[in-house]
């Protein structure tokens, strides 16, 4: 079976980014990745753009991104499917270049998010509960991972202190990350004593709302071996996709996302790997309690062990688990919904490349992304490997 | 009329509109395939098992079980006014779970998973037009004709 590289990796600033339009995000992202790559833009045989509408006055905003790129007439379209929007542009390019239909294809991931009011942004992102039933008693974002978070204390007994402890790792990576929004290491205690979102989720547990834009060009087996290049080649040999019931009402469980474990079989069986082969992980952590249950999801521990594995410090470089999230994860580089799947990718490759710096994890040669659509309405799950 | 369904209403039309009909008359009503049986709620127009457009409501006790919980201390926008509300989802006893506010009878301090609620339909007092919800109760709330 042929597999499908990833040429050049492009990763522009996170946080209010006030001086740029969407498309001028994207832009940065964009140049950068062209140039990683190696490649000019004749190259290219058509772009993907993640990311998710309501957000932006401009309507069908692939089309303004292409022209800004100067890339007319090569083909573009958007993939929307909430947070994971950048994932699916992943995945759907990676099906273009499979089919044989395109060689060369650049996946842009790019939101402004800041341009919104926090209240209308909440309004906003609870309606990706289900709205007839839901929306109309207020549910809010982080209320729907609060109702996960409380009732996988229940059923776990996993701790306020292991929630916190997973904010306090994130940022600890952020520090380290120039592109992360904040890059400011934080106490368990600062994180226990911030103002409460929705219980038991506090400002710290929960990511923040950014702008930003990331890119990857992907491309075929023959048309990666035959181009110049200076950096090693990173493979996306496994791409899992799943979905689960849009509203909390219709699950089996409110601890767990069934489309992240579903998602996540079919990419290790696909990248013919196991959960304990994998050296490097970008979870989808919007909230502290989404990267404990991405944990378990995921397979690196048992089904409620979560907590423990952060409260043992396996998640952190050198702790002897899967070291997650070390570029920051959404909690601390923020988290523009369309960008952040790609912006994963970006890190995973650059930590296969072995470019990482300060937050390298030392010769790891296996990576995953774990970018969650929603309430795990959607989980993209995508396995990445060194030669 | 679905529209009356929720202080904000995002929804209001809907094959299952008579709902909110039932819910000012003080019932709460769940969906049952006429074709196979398939009980649930929320209540559905087709049958997500055997495809059947064929339903008819059924009546619920409003009898349920906490599964969690909720309190919003920030609120989207419409909701801004009731901060902080607590939001209860309730494993309900005839079939399928509901997502509501906490109704007066319930202190902040006495919520747990897995104690036994009691559904009471509401109206919004305050509200010029017509504002029909559902609370989660002790249970033996009763309540009049809404």
């Amino acid at each position: 079976m042929s597999r499908i590289a990833v040429l050049g990796i492009g990763h522009g600033k996170f946080g209010r980014r006030s001086d740029a339009t969407v498309q001028e995000l994207a832009f940065e992202a964009f140049r950068d990745a062209l140039q990683d790559a190696g490649l000019e833009r004749k190259d290219l045989d058509a772009t993907v753009i993640g990311s998710v509408p309501e957000y932006h006055k401009q309507r069908s905003l692939a089309g303004v991104v292409q022209e800004y790129l100067n890339l007319n007439p090569i083909p573009t379209w958007l993939t929307e499917v909430a947070c994971a929007s950048g994932s699916a542009a992943v995945r759907t390019a990676w099906m273009g270049i499979k089919s044989g239909l395109h060689d060369v294809v650049a996946v842009i991931g790019c939101q402004k998010m800041t341009e919104l009011a926090t209240a209308e942004i909440l309004a906003l992102m609870g309606r990706v509960g289900e709205v007839q039933w839901e929306s109309i008693f207020g549910t809010t974002f982080p209320g729907y991972y609060a109702l996960f978070a409380q009732a996988h204390m229940h059923a776990f007994g996993t701790t306020r202190q292991q929630l916190a402890q997973v904010a306090v790792k994130n940022h600890y990576y952020g520090a380290r990350n120039p592109n992360a929004l904040f890059q400011k290491e934080i106490t368990v205690e600062k994180a226990l004593e911030s103002e409460p979102v929705a219980s038991p989720l506090n400002v710290y547990d929960c990511c923040a709302n950014a702008d930003g834009a990331a890119c990857v060009i992907l491309a075929s087996e023959k048309r990666a071996k035959s181009a110049a290049r200076k950096k090693p080649l990173v493979w996306l040999d496994g791409v899992g996709c799943a979905t689960a019931s849009m509203s909390v009402l219709r699950r089996p469980n409110l601890h767990s996302l069934p489309s992240a474990s579903d998602a996540a079989q079919q990419a290790y069986r696909m990248a013919e790997v196991a959960p304990r082969d994998i050296q490097v992980a970008e979870v989808h952590d919007c909230f502290s309690i989404a990267e404990i249950m991405a944990y378990e999801d995921l397979g690196f521990c048992e089904k409620g062990q979560g907590g423990r594995y952060i409260e043992d410090r396996k998640s952190w470089i050198g702790g002897g688990g899967v070291p997650v999230n070390v570029d920051g994860g959404l909690k601390a580089k923020g988290h523009p919904i369309g960008a952040t799947g790609v912006s994963m990718a970006c890190e995973i490759v650059k930590q296969l490349r072995g470019d990482s710096g300060a937050r390298q994890v030392p010769n790891a040669r296996v990576g995953l992304t774990h970018n969650v659509g929603g309430i795990g309405q959607y989980t993209f799950v995508h396995v990445y490997k060194r030669d | 009329m679905f529209a009356w369904f929720g202080k904000v209403n995002f929804s209001p039309y809907t094959k299952v509109a008579e709902f909110a009909d039932h819910l000012k008359d003080g019932h709460l009503k769940g969906s049952r395939c006429r074709k196979c049986g398939y009980t649930t709620f929320p209540p559905r127009a087709d049958c997500p098992e055997c495809m059947s457009g064929e339903f008819e409501f059924k009546e619920f006790s409003g009898r349920g079980k906490l599964h969690t919980y909720t309190r919003i201390a920030a609120a989207p926008s419409g909701f801004e006014d009731e901060v902080p509300y607590t939001i209860g989802v309730v494993d309900l006893e005839e079939a399928g779970r509901l997502l509501a506010w906490f109704g007066p009878t319930v202190a902040e301090s006495d919520i747990r998973i897995g104690m036994d609620l009691q559904v009471v339909p509401r109206i919004f007092e305050e509200s010029e037009r017509i504002k029909v919800y559902y609370t989660l109760d002790k249970p033996g709330t009763t309540w009049g004709k809404t």
